[in-house]
Formats: structure tokens, C-alpha cells, sequence
């Protein structure tokens, strides 16, 4: 601005009202956004003085090193939390289909519409721990009800007694914790999504395949995916983005991170420098490594998506 | 299973019904079981082998539900979820309704530059600002204080976006016959817009609500002492006691479902807002 002049009436009472929110904006949010990026080039315990360190927590985060001939990595344990993150996103594909498939069965006229909706939903609501307390019981090896039901189905069978050791072995721990986020994901916010967009197709569509005698199936995949895949896609990035950020209650109330780590995720890993171990400027540069993965993927999907997606005509 | 979807609409329906019933009891079972198992007595629980899968409790064993809050302080862990949850909402409600009004309708120097940096953030994952504010804490010395449960879960870019949006749907005639008739822009802000946004307000309300009542990493990072533990990070707590023993299931599931219950009346009254609530942010983020 050149010049002094007052501020108006308006200009007053805008910054008045954006003032206790920016204030706390600022404090908590664009400050330690700035804090943490100045963090990752340091070295902190919360103890002693803040060190500089250069880049030294990338090069120790994300570099390798030659040993006994053979390229080794830094940090392993830092690509194995990768590893374990992108693993557990694995189930999401499952998820984004089942959910569909849930809110096309739904999106028909039926009775106690409100019932099934809200039994579905449940889990989302519920407190997550209280969801992972549970799902630790239902997977409990020697007394679980799904291993009590695994050896009555032997019984059955009359196979051998088998039972599995859900979350106590590497080979299992994933997979089971990607079984519960199925059961808790299949109903909630996607699924209600996809009612939304679902409801949003035009009657008239169908309709004018119906004539031609198209088929149920035809018209799914010719009208409704095509139609509703703008919500598709929306859900699909928020879940990736969500994956990389995620699996930390999950594993810290069921499996402590185990077994052998194959649970820990970046979520994980970064309360582990931060909390269990006070490297507080290592797991700063963490946090900066998923944040720069889930920017370019929301770039990525800014630029590119959209041919990807058909949006609606009308 | 929609390929055998034939236009004849009784075997759609009655695929349709079965799919939903099947999976309905998938997501039932679970919670039949966590309550079947919150009635067992600690030995009892034990008791089932492979030929009893006792569903219905014998007897039914109702000192869980008496007991689990002596054997840790679930009356405190109540009380601090609601304060917080309650202090959260408010604070939440209040300060981004205030912000949201003025970037939707209010004209000043560097508004726009402003709802920028807003929306910006929202981007960045929550590990990101939540490891220097955990700094921020201990240097404010607030660990362990519901200042540090409350304060920071304030402030959320997230909710000035939300309503800022639903304030631009709101149409001008009424704030500017209000105008003419004296009305500040505090009353018309009070009294014209925040009563035309009751749907909005109530869905931010309850999003914060159910966000903050299942908080679970900040509560843990920040609290120390048992006093201060709210719901979900008490029942961690509750679970690490039996860290080198069978647990009592029955006393966790007991615990469990007291924590599951005002949520779900809290649902079961206001479906209509959380589904609106979904597509609202849905459509818009």
C-alpha cells in the first residue's frame, strides 16, 4: 500500500474477525510448519542445545552406503516402515470396491434403509480403540472367536486342528490388520459417497438403455462407473493420502509395532523418534519425506486426473 | 454378483436383501460378541473350547460393568473427554465461524493471500506441525495440562474452510435489508447468518466432536499422569495393565463399550447430519 490511510469500517471488523482463529493459525499451524522444516536439519533431543546438522537426517533417512561389497541402506528401518505403509495400502483398491458395491446395493428402494445404513456405519463412529481392544480379542490365538470358529470348522471338516496366529507372526499381522480395516472402512464415508454420487446420475440414462435392452451390468459399467468417477477418484487419493499417514493406533494398541516391526508404519516410526526415542529433528525429516510423497501425489492427480475422469455433461 | 442382476426385480431385491443381511451380521457379530463377552466373569471367559462357543452368558455376570471403574479411573477418563471435547467444539465453532464470515463476505487487504495459506495447509499431514506444537508444549510448559489437550485442537484450517463455503451459498438480499435497516455486521453476522447456517454448524459440530472424542496420538503424546487421560488413550492405558498376563476380556470389553455408547446415541439421533455432512465435505474437498 502507498501512503497512509485508514482502514474503513469493513477492513476493521474483517481483520477483528479473523483475528482469534488467525491467531491460533499462526501459532499452531503456519509457525510449526516453518519449525519442523528448520527441524529436520537438526539434531534435538529436548534436552541438551539444538545441533545443526545439515542434511545429514536425509542422508541418513533416505541415502545407502557400501558394506562388504553390497549397497546397504542408511536406515533400514526406515524402508522397512515404508515398506509396511505401502503394504497395509494394499487393501484399499478392495475397499474403494467393496464400498461401491455396498452403496449400489443400497442406492435401490429398501426397507430399514436407516438400520442398515447405521449398522454399516457403526465402526466409524465407534472409538477406534475400542475397535482395535475388540478386533485384538476376536484375534486372540488361544481363546479368539475366530480361531475358536477355525477349529469347530476343522472339527467339521474333520481336518486337523489349525489355528492362526492372526497378529502374533510377520506372515499374518498385515494381512489382519488390513482384514479389520476392511470391515471398518466397507460402510463408512466412501460408502456414503458413492450414495451421494450414485443418486447424482440422471434417471434418464438408464432409462434410455433400458430401451435399448441394456443389461444391469451394461449399464453399470457404461453409465454409473463412468458417472460417478469423479467421486472415485476423489476417494481413491484421499485414501492413498490417508495410508501414508496412518496405522499408528492400529498397531501400537494390537500388535506394539510387531511382530519383528512388520507393523510399524511412517506413523509409527515417527511417534518412535519423536516420543520412545526423543530424535525429535530425525523424525521432523520423516514427516517432511511423507509430506513431499502425498505433494506429488496431489500434484500428480491435480494435473493428470482429470483425463482420467469423466465429468458430468449436465 | 451384479452380473446376475436380470431385470426381473424380485431376484434383484431378494440378492440385493441377502447381500446387505450377510454382510449386516458381518458387522454385527463383533459387537454381539464384545458385549457377550463383557457379561462373562474372568474364568468364564476362558471356560469355551472347541465344541462351546458360548454366545449367551451363564450366568450373566454383571459386575464388569461395576467393577471396570474401580480397577482404573474410567469416571475421570469420562469427564476429561467430555471437558475436552466440549472446550474443542466450542473454541472450534466459535473462532471459525468468526473467521469463516469474514473471508466470505468481508473486503480487506490481503484476504484472499490469507484464505490461501488457509487452504494450503490442509494439505500437510498432521505429523508434520504436531511434532514442533509438541515442542512448543513442553517449552510452554503445558504437558500434561488440558491446555495442551484443548488449545492447539482449536484451531483448524479446516472448519473456516467449511463453513467460509457454506456462508457463500447464503444469499446477499438478507444481510443487505438488514444493512439498510442499521443492522452492524456483528448482528448480521448473530442474527442473519449464523441462524441460516444451523444444518452447517450442526454438521462442524458434530465432525469436531466425533474427531476429538476419538483423538488418540496428541492425548497420548501430551498426558502423563492417569488424571489426565481422556477416553481412548485411558483405555490404552486400561489394556497395558495386563501387559504380561491373559487380560480380562471381559473387563476390557465391559470398558470398551461403556466409551462406544453416547457416541452411538449421539449417531443414532442425528443421521441425518452426518450423512449430509459427508457429502458436504465430500463434494467440496
Amino acid at each position: 500500500m502507498t501512503g497512509t490511510r485508514y482502514l474503513n469500517k469493513e477492513e476493521f471488523a474483517g481483520y477483528l474477525f479473523i483475528l482469534p482463529n488467525f491467531l491460533g493459525f499462526l501459532v499452531f499451524t503456519l509457525v510449526p510448519v516453518a519449525l519442523s522444516f528448520i527441524l529436520s536439519f537438526i539434531s534435538w533431543d529436548m534436552l541438551s542445545a539444538p545441533k545443526f546438522v545439515g542434511l545429514f537426517n536425509f542422508t541418513n533417512l533416505l541415502g545407502f552406503h557400501k558394506e562388504a561389497g553390497s549397497l546397504v541402506a542408511n536406515d533400514p528401518l526406515f524402508w522397512q516402515c515404508v515398506g509396511n505403509t505401502l503394504y497395509l495400502m494394499i487393501i484399499i483398491p478392495v475397499e474403494i470396491m467393496a464400498s461401491l458395491l455396498l452403496a449400489v446395493v443400497m442406492n435401490q428402494k429398501i426397507r430399514f434403509i436407516n438400520m442398515f445404513r447405521a449398522i454399516y456405519f457403526m465402526p466409524t463412529i465407534t472409538n477406534g480403540v475400542a475397535i482395535c481392544l475388540l478386533w485384538a480379542w476376536l484375534y486372540n490365538y488361544d481363546f479368539g472367536l475366530l480361531n475358536n470358529l477355525l477349529v469347530k470348522l476343522c472339527h467339521v471338516l474333520s481336518v486337523p486342528a489349525a489355528r492362526i496366529p492372526w497378529l502374533t507372526s510377520v506372515a499374518w499381522a498385515k494381512p489382519s490388520l488390513m482384514l479389520m480395516g476392511l470391515w471398518i472402512m466397507i460402510g463408512g464415508y466412501n460408502m456414503i459417497l458413492f450414495m451421494a454420487a450414485l443418486q447424482g446420475v440422471p434417471r434418464e440414462l438408464y432409462e434410455a438403455a433400458e430401451i435399448d435392452g441394456a443389461s444391469g451390468w451394461h449399464k453399470f459399467w457404461n453409465i454409473t462407473w463412468p458417472m460417478i468417477s469423479p467421486t472415485t477418484f476423489f476417494v481413491a487419493v484421499m485414501a492413498v493420502i490417508g495410508g501414508f499417514q496412518g496405522g499408528f493406533m492400529q498397531a501400537y494398541i494390537m500388535t506394539g509395532g510387531g511382530p519383528d516391526r512388520s507393523t510399524t508404519t511412517l506413523e509409527y516410526l515417527i511417534y518412535n523418534h519423536l516420543y520412545s526415542w526423543q530424535h525429535v529433528g530425525y523424525a521432523a525429516s520423516i514427516a517432511w519425506f511423507v509430506f513431499i510423497v502425498v505433494f506429488i501425489i496431489t500434484v500428480v492427480n491435480w494435473r493428470f486426473g482429470g483425463k482420467l475422469v469423466q465429468y458430468s455433461h449436465y | 454378483m451384479l452380473k446376475n442382476m436380470k431385470p426381473n426385480s424380485v431376484i434383484k431385491k431378494t440378492v440385493s436383501y441377502t447381500l446387505l443381511a450377510l454382510g449386516g451380521i458381518t458387522m454385527i457379530l463383533p459387537f454381539l460378541w464384545m458385549l457377550s463377552t463383557s457379561l462373562k466373569s474372568y474364568s468364564s471367559v476362558f471356560i469355551f473350547n472347541l465344541t462351546d462357543i458360548r454366545w449367551l452368558p451363564n450366568p450373566v455376570y454383571f459386575k464388569n460393568y461395576i467393577d471396570v471403574w474401580k480397577v482404573v479411573p474410567f469416571a475421570r477418563f469420562y469427564i476429561n473427554s467430555i471437558f475436552v471435547v466440549v472446550c474443542v467444539t466450542f473454541g472450534q465453532v466459535l473462532t471459525s465461524s468468526l473467521a469463516a464470515y469474514a473471508f466470505a463476505r468481508l473486503r480487506f487487504p490481503g484476504r484472499d493471500k490469507l484464505f490461501f495459506a488457509y487452504l494450503a495447509t490442509m494439505m500437510i499431514p498432521g505429523s508434520v506441525t504436531m511434532i514442533p506444537v509438541f515442542a512448543l508444549m513442553r517449552l510452554f510448559g503445558w504437558i500434561d495440562t488440558y491446555k495442551a489437550l484443548i488449545i492447539p485442537a482449536i484451531f483448524s484450517a479446516y472448519g473456516t474452510f467449511l463453513l467460509r463455503q457454506f456462508f457463500m451459498t447464503i444469499p446477499r438480499d438478507l444481510e443487505d435489508a438488514a444493512k439498510i435497516d442499521g443492522c452492524s455486521l456483528w448482528g448480521i453476522f448473530w442474527s442473519v447468518i449464523l441462524p441460516l447456517s444451523k444444518t452447517a454448524l450442526a454438521t462442524l459440530t458434530i465432525f469436531i466432536s466425533l474427531g476429538n472424542w476419538v483423538s488418540f496420538m496428541w492425548p497420548l503424546l501430551v498426558t502423563n499422569s492417569i488424571e489426565k487421560r481422556t477416553l481412548p488413550v485411558g483405555l490404552a492405558y486400561f489394556q497395558e495393565l495386563y501387559q504380561y498376563a491373559q487380560p480380562d476380556w471381559g473387563l476390557l470389553m465391559a470398558g470398551s463399550l461403556i466409551t462406544m455408547v453416547p457416541v452411538i446415541i449421539v449417531f443414532l439421533f442425528n443421521q441425518r447430519f452426518f450423512v449430509e455432512g459427508i457429502k458436504l465435505t465430500g463434494m467440496k474437498g
